[in-house]
Parts: structure tokens; C-alpha cells; sequence
């Protein structure tokens, strides 16, 4: 079977975002970016199941500027086997996006889709689950571990009251969270054999997807920041602030 | 048109969130509804009914309802949906499961995690991390929303009279099947509507040093946290994480030891009261969001502070 990885081009989760001073976002220019951390983690968990003979090929999708093909061979250096970028010049929304996937899922027939489950740039945390509605598969989200017996798919989800333990069959689409694996790292000499792997372009409208956006930002501002505090020479201190100044015990 | 909320519980009670979403809806402004679907929860309808402000509960009560499987419940969200001009459920897993599939059956774009209505169609939600605010306006015919609980106070849950209508469910979709959950237990107060939080980090060290925070917890009336370090460690169960891809806490009192304030995690925490950091570093970054702190020994600070709360 395929294995379909949608990676996505973030800024890098070390640096610190700046809002532009116009308020219409936040400054990408001259900014580290990297493939979103928990793309990562879905692009090492589709190579464990590759390598484990239970898919001949792993395919990494990216929909975004031309510079996202960097990260589509982030991807292939890791070990994917051939990319698609779908090229868009302004960012898209996770409807868009997920109708993207779809069509791409309707031609390359893969029998299981691993996403992030969120972007952390947008938090939006949509894609799959829009996704597994629009193909209409089963949807496995916040996945922390996965195993793949068969035709069937046994997971354990990281929900907020501890874990659900879930089972469905493929073709299904699921959302990984930070504790399923380790991504590797790709190699030097795995970095310039990706350089060779095979990296189609399309754009939206090689598909037929209408990709305006729905939600208008009409403004991106910094968030209230807080005081700087108090460095206290003690528990004792502490204790007496605690109770006396802020009266919250 | 009227608004929807999805109620969150596990068919015994109802949880708190959905009071937060209750108030954000009111900030939209328009009759409200709430949907309890799940398995035996006429409990819930009950706690729902006595919510001021809440015109009529909608109870589906249905075997396939039972563990809130995405698939199910969102179909029958979809059914109900064409009565509402938004569609609320609060930011937890349940909801961020759920929603994006209504949203998508419906071709609209999810407003996710909302902290802010600014009028029916424009509302505030943080992106990187909480790093920045956006606000957006949804030109879609039907907003579909998730609250984040944290922004919104709680309304009031007694005094309310909705009546409570019993509607068939949609069926059992047959995708995913539930096979069992490991739910923790604790007679802690939940961490996400906790008046006081303490977490620990990678400085605890080991598992079993959280005993030390459960302590002063259980002094304080407090819930326990941790870091992400702290969780992948193996110290705590993945359902203490506080942060950016983890829970969002907003206590009036924060206390973080052996955390040093990644940005992901003071995501997290950062709109919290007060905020208590004790850690030996006295460059960790978490000093910069602390109103007081303590540069010393984690060994010896929580000890003390244990012996000297009451
Ligand atoms: C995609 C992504 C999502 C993430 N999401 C989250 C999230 O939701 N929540 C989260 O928390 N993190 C998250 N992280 C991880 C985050 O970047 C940090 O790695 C993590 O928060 C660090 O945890 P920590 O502060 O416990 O550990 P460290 O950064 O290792 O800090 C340990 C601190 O303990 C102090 N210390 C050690 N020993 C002692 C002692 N004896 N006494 C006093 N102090 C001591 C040290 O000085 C240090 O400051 C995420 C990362 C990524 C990439
Ligand atoms: N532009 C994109 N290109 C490729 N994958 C994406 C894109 N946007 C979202 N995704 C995928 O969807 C996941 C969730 O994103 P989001 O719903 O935006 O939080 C990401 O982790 C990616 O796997």
C-alpha cells in the first residue's frame, strides 16, 4: 500500500514570533522555518510501517510557497519516496487544504493518510479530521501509538481525561501526537539521494480546488504581556506574598 | 437562527467547559441550545436544563453515542445543523475530534479555539503558541466553533428552567470502533478548571518525586501538572501536560517547579493570575512571566513550602 505524509512549512518552534508592526501578521521574512514537529513524527511513523513490509511507498505533500519544497525534501531525505507540491502564493486555510488532499487521495490511491495533529503555526488542529469527513474513512486523531495488524489499524489516543484505545479498518486517516516516536534525523548521504527523488508540482487549480479564504484576519496583534515579577529570597517570603500580597492561598 | 452548543460530559456529569462555552455564547447573543448526545446521560440534560439562559436541551440518547466516536456524533450534528448559525462546542479533545468533520460536511472554515467574540462574526483566537492574537471574521453561512474555556468565565449553572426534548439518533456510522479507555483517577480537582495549579518539569527528576507536589497540592486544593519533558519522561500520565499541544490552564494561582518555560508550555499557562516559578536557574526563561520567584533547590523549596502552608 501508499502511504500519503501532508508535511507543512513553519516557522521554526525555537524562534520567537514577531507581529508585523502593520498588525496584517507575523514576520516570515528572514525567519527560520522547518517542517511543522509533529509532521516529523508522521513521516517517521509511515517509514517504521514501510519498513516493516506493510507499505512499498511513502509520498510527502506539501501545499505552499515554492520555498516548501524544502521541506517535501526534509521529507525525502528521511526516507519518503517521492513528493508533491502543491504550489499556492498565498497561505491557505485547512478547508482548502484538506480538499486539496482529497483529490490528491483520489488519484494516487494511498490506503492510509498520517498528518500532524495541528500546524503550530495556525493551532487550528482541523486538517484530518476535515479530511477523514470529506473522504469519508474512519479517523484516528492524537495518535500515541499505532499498529497496523492486517487490514486493521489498533491505536491509543491521547485524550484529555488519559488515553482511549480505538480499532478500525483502512483505508483511514490519523493524526499523530508528540509521544508516538522519535523522528530520525535524514543523513548526510540520505540528504543528497533525496536531492534526486522524484518532487511533482501541481497547483490548486490542477485539481479543480477553490482555495480563497473563508476567514478574513482583519488584524494580528501581540498578545497583553505580563509585569515583570519578583525574585524572592525565600520560602518563607513566599509564603507571606502568597498570602498577604496576592491572597491566593 | 439560534445557537447550538455541544454539551461535554462523560454521561454522568456534565464538565465545566460547556459553562464557559454557555458564556461565550451569550456573547454572540442569540437563543441558545445545547445538544447532549451520548449514552444513558439524562443527567446531563438535567444539569443542562438548570443553565440560566439556555432555551431547550436536546437529548440524544443513543448506544452509538456511548464514547463520542467523531464519526457518529458529527453526523448527527450535520442532521440537526440547519437550524443554527453557530455551532459551539468547547476546545478539548472531544470537541477538536468532532467539529472540524461538521465543519468540513458543511464546507465551512472552523474558527478554532476562540478567546475573544467580538460580534457575531469576528472573534479572537491566539496562533503560535499564543505568541499572537488574531482576529477573524467568518464570512460562512454557519460558524462553527470551539471555545477555549480558559478565556470565558463560567455561567451559572442552577436557576434555569429549558426543557429538555428527546431527538433520534443518526445511526451508527460503523467506521471506528471503541475498544476501551485508560482514564486517570484522581480526587484532585480537574487540572483545566483547578483554582490552583502546581506542575513540575524535568528538574522533578523521577516519577516518584511528584509525590512532593501532590502534597502541597492536596493542601492547596490544587491540581497537578507537569511540562512535556516531564510527561515524555515517563514522571506522569500524557493527561498532565499543560501547553501549547496540551492542556490550557488559567488558575489564579500557577506554581511551576523544575520547568524552565519553553514557549510551548508557557502557551499553556501564561494567562494564569499568579504565577510562581521555582527553579535553580535563575536565567530560566519562566522567570520572565513569574510575579515571584525563587532561585534555589527544587529539593529543598517544596519541602519547606509544604511545611509552611497549612
Ligand atoms: C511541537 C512541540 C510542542 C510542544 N508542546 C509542549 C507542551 O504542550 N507543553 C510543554 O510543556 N512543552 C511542550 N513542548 C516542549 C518544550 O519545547 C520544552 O522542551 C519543554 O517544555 C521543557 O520542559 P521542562 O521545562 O520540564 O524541561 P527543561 O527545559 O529541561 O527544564 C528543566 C528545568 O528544571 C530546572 N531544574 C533542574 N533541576 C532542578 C532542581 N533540583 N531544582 C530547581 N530547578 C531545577 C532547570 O534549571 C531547568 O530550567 C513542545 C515542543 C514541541 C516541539
Ligand atoms: N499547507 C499544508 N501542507 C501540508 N500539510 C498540511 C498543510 N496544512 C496542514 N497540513 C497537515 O495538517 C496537519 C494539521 O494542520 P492544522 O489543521 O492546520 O493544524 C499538519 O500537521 C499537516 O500534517
Amino acid at each position: 500500500m501508499k502511504i500519503l505524509v501532508p508535511v507543512k512549512r513553519v516557522i521554526d518552534y525555537n524562534v520567537k514570533v514577531r507581529v508585523k508592526p502593520d498588525n496584517s501578521g507575523v514576520e516570515l521574512a528572514n525567519v527560520k522555518m522547518a517542517m511543522n514537529p509533529f509532521d516529523e513524527i508522521a513521516v517517521e511513523q509511515a517509514l517504521r510501517i514501510k519498513e516493516a513490509s506493510h507499505a512499498e511507498e511513502v509520498i510527502a505533500i506539501s501545499i505552499g510557497p515554492q520555498e516548501s519544497q524544502d521541506t517535501i525534501r526534509t521529507a525525502l531525505a528521511m526516507g519518503a519516496d517521492r513528493g508533491i507540491l502543491v504550489k499556492t502564493e498565498h497561505d491557505i486555510e485547512p478547508l482548502a487544504v484538506a480538499k486539496i488532499l482529497k483529490s490528491i487521495v483520489e488519484k494516487e490511491n494511498p490506503e492510509l493518510v498520517i498528518l500532524g495533529k495541528q500546524a503550530i503555526d495556525d493551532d487550528c488542529n482541523q486538517t484530518g479530521q476535515m479530511l477523514s469527513a470529506f473522504l469519508n474513512w474512519p479517523q484516528t486523531t492524537f495518535v500515541s501509538n499505532l499498529e497496523l495488524k492486517d487490514k486493521n489499524l489498533l491505536s491509543v489516543r491521547e485524550v484529555d481525561g488519559g488515553l482511549e484505545h480505538m480499532e478500525c479498518s483502512l483505508p483511514a486517516i490519523v493524526t499523530v501526537d508528540l509521544r508516538l516516536n522519535e523522528p530520525r534525523y535524514a543523513s548526510l548521504p540520505n540528504i543528497m539521494k533525496a536531492k534526486r527523488k522524484p518532487l511533482e508540482e501541481i497547483s490548486p487549480s490542477d485539481l479543480g480546488v477553490d482555495t480563497s479564504k473563508r476567514l478574513e484576519v482583519l488584524k494580528v496583534e501581540d498578545p497583553p504581556s505580563r509585569e515583570a515579577g519578583m525574585i524572592l529570597g525565600s520560602v518563607d517570603e513566599l509564603v507571606d506574598k502568597l498570602k498577604n500580597e496576592a491572597k491566593v492561598i | 437562527m439560534s445557537i447550538l452548543i455541544i454539551a461535554e460530559h462523560d454521561n454522568q456529569n456534565l464538565s465545566a467547559a460547556t459553562l464557559n462555552t454557555v458564556t461565550a455564547a451569550s456573547e454572540i447573543g442569540k437563543e441558545i441550545n445545547v445538544l447532549v448526545v451520548g449514552h444513558n446521560c439524562s443527567n446531563v440534560s438535567k444539569q443542562c436544563s438548570q443553565i440560566p439562559n439556555v432555551k431547550s436541551i436536546l437529548e440524544a440518547n443513543s448506544e452509538e453515542y456511548k464514547n463520542f466516536v467523531a464519526e457518529n456524533v458529527s453526523k448527527l450534528i450535520i442532521d440537526l445543523s440547519k437550524d443554527y448559525s453557530h455551532i459551539l462546542a468547547p476546545s478539548s479533545t472531544t470537541g477538536k475530534n468532532i467539529m472540524p468533520r461538521v465543519a468540513a460536511l458543511l464546507d465551512v472554515m472552523q474558527i478554532s479555539d476562540i478567546i475573544k467574540v467580538v460580534d457575531d462574526e469576528t472573534f479572537q483566537r491566539p496562533i503560535y503558541a499564543g505568541n499572537a492574537l488574531s482576529t477573524v471574521k467568518s464570512n460562512d453561512k454557519i460558524k462553527i466553533i470551539t471555545v477555549r474555556s480558559t478565556a470565558f468565565e463560567a455561567s451559572e449553572n442552577t436557576g434555569g428552567s429549558a426543557e429538555i426534548k428527546s431527538i433520534n439518533g443518526s445511526g451508527d456510522t460503523d467506521l471506528s470502533k471503541f475498544l476501551k479507555s485508560e482514564l486517570s483517577s484522581s480526587e484532585r480537582p480537574e487540572l483545566t478548571s483547578a483554582k490552583i495549579v502546581i506542575s513540575g518539569g524535568r528538574g522533578m527528576q523521577d516519577g516518584s518525586n511528584f509525590g512532593m507536589l501532590e502534597k502541597v497540592a492536596d493542601k492547596l486544593g490544587a491540581a497537578v501538572g507537569a511540562s512535556r519533558a516531564a510527561v515524555d519522561a515517563g514522571f506522569v500520565p500524557n493527561d498532565y501536560q499543560v501547553g501549547q499541544t496540551g492542556k490550557v490552564v488559567a488558575p489564579n494561582l500557577y506554581i511551576a517547579v523544575g520547568i524552565s518555560g519553553a514557549i510551548q508550555h508557557l502557551a499553556g499557562m501564561k494567562d494564569s493570575k499568579v504565577i510562581v516559578a521555582i527553579n535553580k536557574d535563575e536565567d530560566a526563561p519562566i522567570f520572565q512571566v513569574a510575579d515571584y520567584g525563587v532561585v534555589t533547590d527544587l529539593f529543598d523549596a517544596v519541602p519547606e513550602l509544604d511545611s509552611k502552608i497549612n
